[in-house]
């Protein structure tokens, strides 16, 4: 085995989730009252065109979720060793972004240092200059003269790469296209690029477009220099950039799923038997509620780290250590945030269980159980939906804020936190080194902006008249 | 519109401050702009002020201005003399034998029993105004036991209308040593001192246990109880008698620690309705010093302001050769202090704080702050200077090796990394040299500090500088310029230690080392990364276990750890303060000392014995010599860097010497007020066109709307 | 209605003892009072000796929650828990850990936090109206669409870049106020500029849109029509109809945060240097210090209860079809 495959415990409860998004889609697709407001989310332009953006950022988050460590070189004879050091597929896809480590900061694209330095030179005196880069435009002989170039004709190609692939897919959905409508392909073709189908195939191959030219543009600019840059240690930012994908997905989207059995079975249990039961709910949601969120945060990060230090055993590679850390962010991220969902869904359900076919249920005599399951549950649904989408967008930027106070995630991770956390020195150098925060500015910029449209399409659709907040 | 109307408010107060003469965004009252004040800034608020208490250097910025010990550091004189300041003369110490006769100074060590030293002080010095001193018509003390109803319109120290002054008499400096042993004040220094003062353990038990039997929060009055150890001679005279020899006591003579306090403070202090108010000896210190703290609100700012019963002192006739030079001996001679009042902002962001200082709301930046990457660039030659930038401003730069050492130790208790075996030696020693601190200078403190090459930093006797001082375990000479081992000498190491290409040579599992921290900050995730690239070249792989402080120490006191960093902050500037970090005796775990690499090596252990006593000379030296060339070779430390103290100023602050064991150092600085006044003038004026521009923007975007509304009503109206 | 109130204030004590009871778990699960005493006494030199001292002079030296040796009630009382927790109700926080006075400091420092969140607070909502009845106004035109995207867009960038912009651009760039710190009276409106325009544009995207959708739908009413049937003009079916039955929402969803004003802004606060009960809360956390942090989670949650309180009497205030029992 050329490596050994490691399952970190969020990424199994990432895969738990895209197997619990299978299952959803699937039951979806077999009733046709849920298929309806889902029809709706896929016809509006907006919410699909974000759809896409958001899909990119979950494949990368995906393929840095599998993770193995490599088997390291061996002699004959002895056992097969493996690395401490955890990698993932997206490392496997970027080797260079990952080992091409400069000195220290250097500015995107740039070919030297962004610091002067003692270089000394062949005939053996010493000159105060910008060194070059050790991989950032290595290729180029004398980069004052060809650096400009170098970058136009990659950009160049970037962008006739990304409009070949494009053309190629417009050709190939036309083809599928064709063979469900009548008309032909030129007659499909001609519908495409007009927007006349109702899911608004033009708005999604435009961003497919727009998105194909960038990141191919990145991928020929990223062979031979740091597109983002570099930081302190000399990383390439786009490395940490993409890397840090995947910390504020599973915090937006982990922190949600341990949290919706709580507010789901507390919400509709307080909801439905009332009493004294409804007393003690809302008794604990209150309370919980009522400390700051902040200092609960804070509190069990703390003691977290009790934890893991009492069990080095088990937390072997900084990988784990930084994991278990993160997974107990979202866990207790989850317990601020399902008050929330809880009371509005003890809310909902007290309405509910008024409503005269639910009583008629009760009469006959069926069980809770089925009325909670049979009628209740899945009348809550778009509920639950609404609140999880529209968490998403919240989660991500407070990832940010709690790591700049000093609970978020570890240090050693790589997240946008951490980056615009160690912005706080960068802006205050002379030069300003800006590029760090720009890069987690874009980053997260288009991960929430793709968040929050589709979050509202999604509404949109579920709740029209946008009761749910 | 309310958009407009908003807006119009908005920028309001900004116009109006505008018809004003100063820049916007002047941080001070406009009063004050040409005033004689320095401005200055502290991070995080001083937890003590109370000079038995106090040990931090943060604290030490204020403490040192407002008490006096007996003794204080040449300002300019290198190497750091000692010399008196409340003091008439430098103590007198006799040492005495078991049977209580005197020995003469050359006595061996073995033969001391006891030394004391007497202290005379200088008449005529007096305290600072303060309301615990305030005494009424008939000579009572006035604010001493006061009713509820005394405390009418009193929240601060400000707000008592009577305040008196009284003479420094001997008994204050004894008081305060009693102080040290006190169960309320928890000094930090009484564990130390306990070992040398006489009698101060058992003292402290006594007032223990005297203070059980009193009610919670009422302690016992140290002047009923009498110390052994020191004692008043007459008037201005005391003595404190120590076990044994202990020729490094004079440096503690020179901290806040051993400075007077006078038991009125304590008693004015304790009385019920202080505590409510935020009143007491730890906000709001009472000393004999050249500045006062007169305004304590550590949320925002504390105020130093020239003590007006400060007994006077001069400005420093000789210093070194090259003072002169550099303007340092303009004022000697001078009445000090120069500043009328310093005023220190809470700035906890380093971005706020390097901002201010550039548009010239702070004198002079911080000594410590890491935050000035590239305002300095190293020359050609290797001198530190100002930027172009900051030069066109008039920015000057000191620098000055601080008496610190910033060290990454292993635990010499761990089964990998530990021991005294070859095969952990060798390791050791591929480590320190993988482990590239020129590097880790030129990245995180932009040169701001030079490489160790033993435990003892330069400006301190042992110290030895040049090519004779260079670590041969990790440095080799090529041209007479020390330069670091290649990496495959460490390579070839870590082979012969049984790890070749960073494997164990029997099973092939590769080598993981654990780096055990409490990082935290923005800086933080850099560092770590780098340090596991240096492991990285020898195939090592690091594993980092980062936690907090309180887990952190945790570990560290039980000898869990690994590899760890850890720094020293001098007492004072004599080896034994640095080499006994290495005294197997001093061991962290078990031990509870300050050794946190829990080294011990017999022999080395026997030359610390010898050394401590010895007078500097050549024969320290050379058992110095021998002890640093063990700890190289042993490699329980890699010796790090020490960092350099940098401190930009502007062009109104006169030139002033860097002196990192003398912390009342402000009493020396010097400004020009009016030159400041002016700069910050050109430095700030406010830009208004993007107010403008948003204006026009504004307006802009609401045209078009506006345009739409009129067509509808127009439409509607149809 | 008094009854009510009387209960609601009963209840509130299980809740903040259930508070207390938390935080304390949470804290003591990670830190010995011996951890609490290294962490203040510092690195250098500290022996176990001053470990005692310190936990017996801040009162860290009887059993956490159970005192087995005590006799009868003392069990109970004897512990750090009551006598920590049981003087909080009468707002005696005793000092923090460092020695200060806890309540004088809470009341010096919530001036400067409401310095910066009362005016957040009004204009932010006088602007997140204001910005929302000019979409309503213009509705399924260009400005609206544009309206909402501008509002999605600030939504979607994070605080922090609100406050390391405007610092940089407006105190830094153009020098027009200073970059932080803090001073009472009439010459502090200098210092809260900035973060007060920060927080408001931080707070715009979130707000307006909001609003807007509360717009929305009463404009869909029947009485709207009525109203328009009437040949009221547009400006005026808005201001008068439409806000003032938009507000009752907006008012009683505000209402709950009124309280909690006083705690203040964590970031705004430690950005821009304010001395207020934020930064008050981040340096306790930074530094453990158990007392304040204990004292602030108090504050918090009594802050949070009265909050509740306040959001249903507003509700009886603003439709008095609402009883509560």
């Amino acid at each position: 085995m050329m490596f050994k495959l490691v399952m970190l415990k969020t990424d199994a409860l990432i895969f738990l989730l895209l197997a619990a998004v299978g299952i959803f889609t699937w039951y979806v697709r077999r009733h046709d009252y849920l298929r309806a407001p889902w029809r709706r989310v896929l016809t509006n332009p907006t919410g699909m065109a974000a759809a896409v953006v958001l899909a990119v950022f979950v494949v990368i988050g995906l393929l840095d979720s599998l993770h193995y460590r490599p088997a390291l070189a061996m002699k004959a004879g002895q056992p097969v060793q493996y690395g401490v050091e955890v990698l993932s597929a997206l490392d496997a896809m970027l080797p260079k972004l990952r080992t091409h480590k400069e000195k220290t900061y250097s500015a995107p694209l740039a070919t030297h240092l962004y610091a002067k330095e003692t270089i000394v030179l062949a005939n053996g005196s010493t000159v105060r200059d910008y060194p070059r880069l050790k991989y950032g435009g290595a290729q180029l002989a004398d980069p004052h003269t060809q650096w400009m170039r170098d970058i136009v004709q990659r950009i160049a190609w970037g962008v006739i790469e990304g409009l070949t692939l494009t053309a190629l897919l417009v050709l190939l959905l036309a083809a599928l296209l064709a063979r469900r409508q009548p008309g032909g392909l030129v007659a499909a073709l001609v519908r495409l690029l007009r927007g006349g189908n109702a899911i608004p195939w033009r708005t999604l191959l435009i961003t497919c477009a727009i998105l194909l030219m960038l990141g191919l543009v990145i991928v020929q600019l990223a062979a031979a220099y740091h597109v983002f840059g570099t930081d302190k240690v000399g990383q390439d930012v786009l490395y940490i950039s993409l890397k840090s994908i995947r910390t504020g997905l599973v915090i937006g989207t982990l922190t949600t799923l341990v949290m919706l059995p709580f507010a789901l079975l507390l919400g509709i249990v307080a909801g439905y038997f009332r009493g004294w039961v409804d007393d003690l709910i809302q008794y604990l949601y209150t309370t919980l509620n009522s400390i700051p969120g902040v200092l609960l945060i804070a509190a069990s990060v703390l003691i977290m780290q009790v934890y893991i230090e009492a069990h080095p055993d088990v937390f072997d590679t900084s990988a784990a250590r930084s994991d278990i850390r993160l997974l107990f962010l979202c866990l207790i991220l989850g317990v601020t945030s399902w008050t929330g969902l809880c009371r509005l869904l003890r809310g909902e359900t007290l309405k509910l269980r008024e409503q005269e076919y639910i009583q008629a249920a009760t009469a006959f005599g069926v069980s809770h159980w089925r009325i909670i399951t049979r009628h209740i549950l899945p009348n809550l649904q778009h509920l639950v939906l609404i609140t999880v989408v529209m968490d998403f967008s919240g989660l991500v930027l407070a990832e940010a804020v709690l790591t700049y106070v000093g609970v978020g995630v570890d240090p050693a991770m790589y997240s946008w936190g951490n980056m615009i956390n160690s912005a706080r020195l960068e802006m205050a150098r002379e030069p300003v080194v800006w590029w760090q925060l720009s890069a987690a500015f874009v980053f997260m910029f288009a991960l929430v902006l793709a968040a929050n449209l589709f979050a509202d399409s999604v509404r949109d659709a579920f709740d029209p008249r946008g009761r749910v907040q | 519109m309310n958009f407009l109307r908003l807006f119009g408010l908005l920028i309001l107060p900004v116009l109006l401050s505008a018809c004003g003469s100063g820049p916007l965004n002047d941080p001070y009252p406009a009063a004050d702009r040409d005033s004689n004040i320095l401005y200055s800034s502290f991070e995080e608020r001083p937890k003590h002020l109370d000079p038995a208490r106090s040990y931090a250097s943060n604290e030490a910025e204020f403490t040192a201005q407002i008490y006096e010990p007996p003794l204080q550091y040449h300002y300019l004189k290198r190497p750091y003399t000692l010399i008196p300041l409340t003091a008439a003369q430098m103590p007198t110490v006799t040492y005495y034998d078991a049977s209580g006769r005197p020995l003469p100074a050359t006595a061996p060590v073995s033969a001391i029993a006891e030394s004391v030293y007497e202290i005379h002080i200088r008449p005529g010095i007096y305290y600072q105004p303060h309301p615990a001193f305030a005494r009424d018509a008939q000579g009572r003390l006035r604010y001493q036991d006061m009713k509820p109803g005394d405390w009418h319109g009193i929240q601060t120290l400000g707000d008592f209308r009577h305040s008196g002054t009284r003479e420094l008499v001997a008994a204050d400096y004894v008081y305060e040593i009693k102080r040290l042993a006190a169960p309320q004040l928890n000094s930090p220094i009484l564990g130390v001192m306990a070992e040398y003062i006489i009698g101060l353990k058992d003292y402290a038990a006594r007032l223990e246990k005297a203070a059980r039997s009193l009610p919670r929060g009422t302690y016992p009055d140290l002047q009923r109880y009498p110390l052994a150890g020191a004692e008043v001679v007459d008037r201005y005279t005391y003595r404190i008698k120590l076990r044994g020899k202990y020729p490094q006591f004079l440096y503690w003579l020179a901290m806040p620690f051993f400075a007077p306090v006078p038991p009125e403070a304590d008693r004015f202090y304790a009385q019920p309705g202080m505590a409510e108010r935020n009143l007491s000896l730890d906000w709001y210190p009472l000393g004999t010093g050249a500045y006062m703290l007169t305004r304590n609100n550590p949320n925002r700012q504390m105020v130093l302001e020239r003590n007006p019963d400060f007994h006077g002192e001069t400005y420093p006739r000789t210093g070194e050769p090259g003072d002169a030079a550099a303007g340092l001996l303009k004022d000697a001679g001078k009445p000090l202090p120069f500043i009328d009042k310093v005023v220190f902002s809470l700035e906890k962001e380093t971005i706020p704080y390097w901002n201010k200082f550039l548009q010239g709301y702070y004198d002079a930046s911080g000594i410590s702050s890491d935050s000035f990457d590239q305002a300095v660039q190293i020359n050609a030659n290797g001198v530190a200077q100002p930027s172009e930038a900051m030069r066109a401003k008039g920015i000057r730069l000191t620098t000055a090796v601080r008496p610190t050492s910033s060290y990454m130790g292993f635990n010499m208790l761990d089964s990998t990394v530990g021991g005294s075996s070859e095969r952990a030696r060798k390791l050791r020693q591929a480590i320190a040299i993988a482990v590239d601190y020129e590097e880790y200078i030129s990245i995180f403190a932009n040169g701001r500090g030079i490489p160790a090459q033993g435990p003892i930093p330069p400006g301190i006797f042992g110290y030895v500088g040049g090519t004779a001082g260079v670590n041969p375990v990790v440095y080799r000479l090529v041209n007479g310029q020390p330069v670091r081992r290649p990496i495959a000498e460490a390579r070839r190491l870590l082979a012969e230690a049984g790890y070749p290409d960073g494997r164990d040579a029997q099973t092939g599992a590769p080598l993981v080392l654990y780096f055990d921290t409490n990082a935290s900050g923005p800086d933080a995730a850099s560092r770590l990364s780098w340090m596991t690239k240096q492991f990285a070249k020898l195939n090592i792989q690091l594993v980092v276990r980062s936690t907090d402080f309180n887990r952190f120490q945790d570990k560290m006191r039980r000898g869990t750890e690994q590899i760890f960093e850890w720094g020293w902050n001098a007492d004072y500037p004599d080896p034994e303060n640095f080499l006994f970090l290495l005294y197997g005796p001093n061991m962290k775990v078990g031990k509870n000392g300050e050794n946190a690499a829990n080294y011990s090596n017999p022999e080395y252990d026997r030359l610390f014995d010898q050394m401590k006593y010895l007078d500097n000379g050549p024969e320290r030296q050379a058992i110095i010599d021998r002890m640093v060339n063990i700890v190289r070779v042993d490699s329980p430390w890699l010796f790090g860097y020490f960092p350099k103290a940098f401190s930009l100023s502007h062009a109104w602050v006169a030139p002033s010497k860097p002196n990192v064991m003398a912390n009342n150092t402000l009493k020396y600085r010097r400004i020009d007020p009016k030159l400041r006044e002016k700069l910050r003038n050109q430095w700030n004026q406010p830009v208004l066109w993007p107010l403008l521009l948003l204006l026009l923007a504004l307006i802009a975007a609401l045209a078009p709307a506006l345009w739409a509304w009129r067509q509808r009503e127009r439409s509607v109206a149809r | 209605m008094i009854a009510y109130l009387l209960r609601r204030i009963l209840y509130a004590i299980p809740i903040l003892i259930g508070v207390n009871l938390l935080t304390f778990a949470l804290f003591f699960v990670v830190n010995t009072p011996d951890d609490m005493a290294r962490m203040h006494l510092g690195m250098k030199r500290v022996t176990p000796q001053a470990i005692s001292n310190w936990k017996a002079e801040h009162g860290y030296d009887a059993p956490l929650f159970y005192d087995a040796s005590a006799p009868g009630i003392n069990k109970i009382t004897h512990t750090i828990f009551f006598e920590k927790s049981a003087r909080m109700f009468v707002l005696d926080f005793g000092t923090s850990d460092d020695g200060r006075d806890i309540w004088h400091e809470i009341k010096t420092r919530a001036g400067p936090s409401l310095a910066i969140a009362v005016p957040v607070f009004i204009i932010g909502l006088l602007v997140n109206i204001t910005f929302a009845l000019l979409m309503v106004f213009f509705r399924a035109t260009y400005l609206d669409f544009w309206g909402v995207v501008l509002c999605v867009v600030l939504m979607s960038i994070s605080g922090l870049f609100y406050i390391i912009a405007g610092q940089y651009l407006i105190a830094k760039l153009w020098h027009l106020v200073p970059i932080s710190g803090f001073n009472g009276g009439i010459d502090g409106l200098r210092f809260i500029l900035l973060p007060v325009v920060v927080s408001i544009v931080a707070g715009i995207g979130g707000g307006a849109r909001w609003y807007r959708t509360i717009f929305l739908e009463e404009i869909g009413k029947d009485y709207v029509r009525t109203a328009r049937a009437k040949g009221l003009s547009e400006w005026r079916v808005l201001f008068r109809h439409v806000l003032q039955n938009g507000m009752i929402p907006i008012l009683t969803g505000a209402v709950v945060v009124l309280p909690l004003l006083f705690m203040g802004s964590l970031i705004t606060e430690s950005f821009f240097g304010i001395p207020g009960l934020g930064s008050y809360t981040i340096d306790a956390i930074q530094s453990q210090d158990f007392a304040i942090v204990r004292a602030m989670v108090f504050i918090g949650s009594a802050l949070y209860i009265i909050g509740l309180l306040l959001t249903d009497i507003s509700y009886t205030l603003a439709d008095p079809r609402v009883r509560l029992q």
